[in-house]
């Protein structure tokens, strides 16, 4: 049931599913039309990878579990998402830099998990992939076009960019999970993408006129191994509620 | 409808052109927006298109209020599709009507500021999980019975656009009466639920398709022009006609207790529609109208710096390109 892959499998799950629920909340709130249909497909593919991977985990943990268990049934300290995803929306800019940070982390852990020795890992990896680029890019762009934009998307942009930094360097702490996924050929060592991420990150701050934020600093931790941030029991609360509230039911 | 009471101005006589305007719908040539129109058709045409595209950004806002709390990722994932498809028809339908002449910007304010309507369906809360599968199986409903006869209708960018509308219009109504026929099948409290949400969007939903044929003061001109194919009551006998079978296969018992089918006319005779409640929902006495419009206004003020970054960006590009040039 605990194997370092079945862990493994619903820290990846964990992350989209987070990150689109997240997102499933601006749904109709956009700050433009397009935007609010973009930001919703972005949310739907997030979703998609969500069930996924959780759908393998549930096949590995090999007792009943389904996607649907996996979301619904867990408490908060049995989620393994990053802690960058469950942060909350704040402006759109705040979810803009989130996003931005995430989408180049994570296009840079699909393309590891493509060379997986995983065959089912590296199948869902090669599906993903190709929608998180095009997050990535669209992230990105954006980015630039808000940072340089007018003095008060800069501000913003800025703004938001430092808040959500601190969280980024838990995207590249490994611990005995991922050392034995390493060991095993299904993963990587979290350490080798750091250099990759902050070179595409500068560069498109960069661009956008934007300062990346100094080093050091704090550096919160932990979403991994189950210790979250006050916010995800709060979320869970809200996406858990029909489940929690008729058990057994069918929907 | 999604749009309800459009007005169709003052009727005046016909001078030649209108005569000869009047003819080519009488002999179904599509108006097309480089074509001459009356200025009436033109200004009733915006006001129902604006109405109709209102009506989709507004509704996003009763389903969207379950996504994050949809009880399946299966169903997360199909009501955010179905959410994103409103938007989509918003998009299609503003653009039909800027091809009228009017900019997106101008209707978006003329929501913003209460000067348009959308249908009355929305001001009407999603309290439970329910709620979700009733506004797919009547409201969409209600929706494909107006808009399939659109897809004929006189002017050529309104009538495409509602050929894609339609077909996904339409499975929104099966993933709603899918989800009713979950709950029906499942636990006691679940079918309650279902019963609830059905009591609670009957009556909304027949009021949908606007007032009674006497008291419907602009149909006739619609008719004539072709952008309204059966009366309210037409619509609304067939949407009754249609959903009280689909009731009874769910087992749920339809709020009305003067339905009967009547085999003379071949039709479900109904009891009486509370108009009173229609017509201050539709002045903005509604349980969520001042809602509704606070969270639109609040979505297009908050990304105000959002739109003008992207025009400030998109002008600094274009000064680059020309200094570049020089």
């Amino acid at each position: 049931m605990s194997s370092a892959r079945y862990e493994y499998l619903l820290r990846l799950g964990d992350n989209a599913l987070i990150l689109s629920q997240r997102l499933g909340e601006w749904c109709g709130k956009g700050p433009a039309l397009e935007e609010d249909m973009a930001l919703t497909n972005n949310a739907l593919d997030l979703l998609g990878q969500a069930r996924l991977w959780l759908s393998l985990a549930a096949e590995e943990a090999g007792d009943g579990a389904d996607e649907d268990t996996l979301a619904y049934l867990r408490d908060d300290r049995e989620f393994r998402n990053v802690l960058l995803v469950e942060q909350p929306n704040g402006s759109y800019a705040d979810t803009l830099a989130r996003q931005f940070l995430f989408d180049a982390w994570s296009s840079l852990v699909l393309r590891r998990l493509l060379a997986s020795s995983d065959p089912a890992i590296a199948a869902i990896a090669e599906k993903a992939v190709k929608e998180v680029s095009y997050h990535l890019r669209r992230s990105s762009d954006l980015v630039v076009r808000l940072g340089d934009g007018t003095a008060l998307s800069h501000a913003m942009l800025q703004g938001a960019i430092d808040k959500v930094w601190p969280y980024h360097h838990e995207l590249f702490i490994g611990d005995a999970i991922d050392a034995e996924m390493v060991a095993s050929g299904i993963g990587f060592d979290p350490e080798h993408l750091k250099d990759e991420w902050l070179a595409y990150v500068r560069e498109v701050l960069n661009e956008a006129t934007l300062k990346v934020p100094a080093a050091g600093g704090w550096m919160p931790k932990g979403g991994k191994q189950g210790l979250h941030s006050e916010h995800l029991s709060k979320l869970l609360a809200e996406m858990q509620t029909l489940q929690r509230s008729h058990p057994g039911a069918s929907w | 409808m999604y749009a309800q009471m459009v007005d169709t101005g003052s009727p005046s006589s016909m001078d030649e052109r209108e005569t000869r305007f009047q003819q080519r719908i009488d002999d179904g040539i599509r108006v097309e927006p480089q074509d001459w129109m009356p200025e009436r058709y033109r200004k009733t045409l915006i006001r129902q298109i604006s109405q109709h595209a209102h009506s989709e950004i507004v509704g996003q806002l009763p389903e969207g209020n379950w996504i994050t709390r949809a009880p399946s990722l299966k169903r997360k994932a199909i009501l955010l599709a179905k959410v994103q498809d409103e938007a989509g028809h918003g998009l299609y339908l503003y653009s039909a009507a800027e091809t009228l002449g009017i900019t997106r910007d101008q209707m978006v304010d003329d929501l913003h500021t209460g000067r348009a309507k959308y249908s009355s369906i929305f001001n009407y809360p999603t309290l439970t999980w329910a709620d979700v599968g009733a506004i797919g199986w009547l409201v969409d409903g209600a929706a494909i019975m107006n808009q399939i006869p659109l897809c004929r209708c006189s002017y050529g960018p309104y009538a495409r656009a509602m050929i894609r509308v339609c077909k996904e219009e339409a499975f929104h109504m099966r993933q709603g009466y899918d989800l009713m026929l979950s709950l029906c099948k499942g636990t006691p409290a679940q079918k309650a639920m279902a019963q609830d949400a059905l009591n609670r969007w009957w009556w909304p939903s027949l009021m949908m398709f606007g007032p009674p044929d006497g008291d419907s003061v602009h149909s006739a001109q619609s008719q004539a022009w072709k952008i309204k194919l059966f009366t309210n009551d037409e619509l609304r006998q067939k949407m009754v006609d249609q959903t009280v079978p689909q009731a009874e296969y769910l087992g749920l018992t339809v709020p009305d207790a003067d339905l009967k089918w009547n085999a003379e006319r071949g039709h479900y005779d109904y009891g009486d529609i509370d108009w009173e409640e229609f017509y201050n929902v539709v002045k903005g006495n509604g349980p969520c109208n001042r809602e509704r419009l606070e969270v639109r206004n609040k979505a297009w003020t908050d990304g105000e710096w959002f739109r003008d970054a992207l025009v400030a960006h998109a002008d600094k590009q274009a000064q680059r390109a020309i200094a570049q040039a020089a």
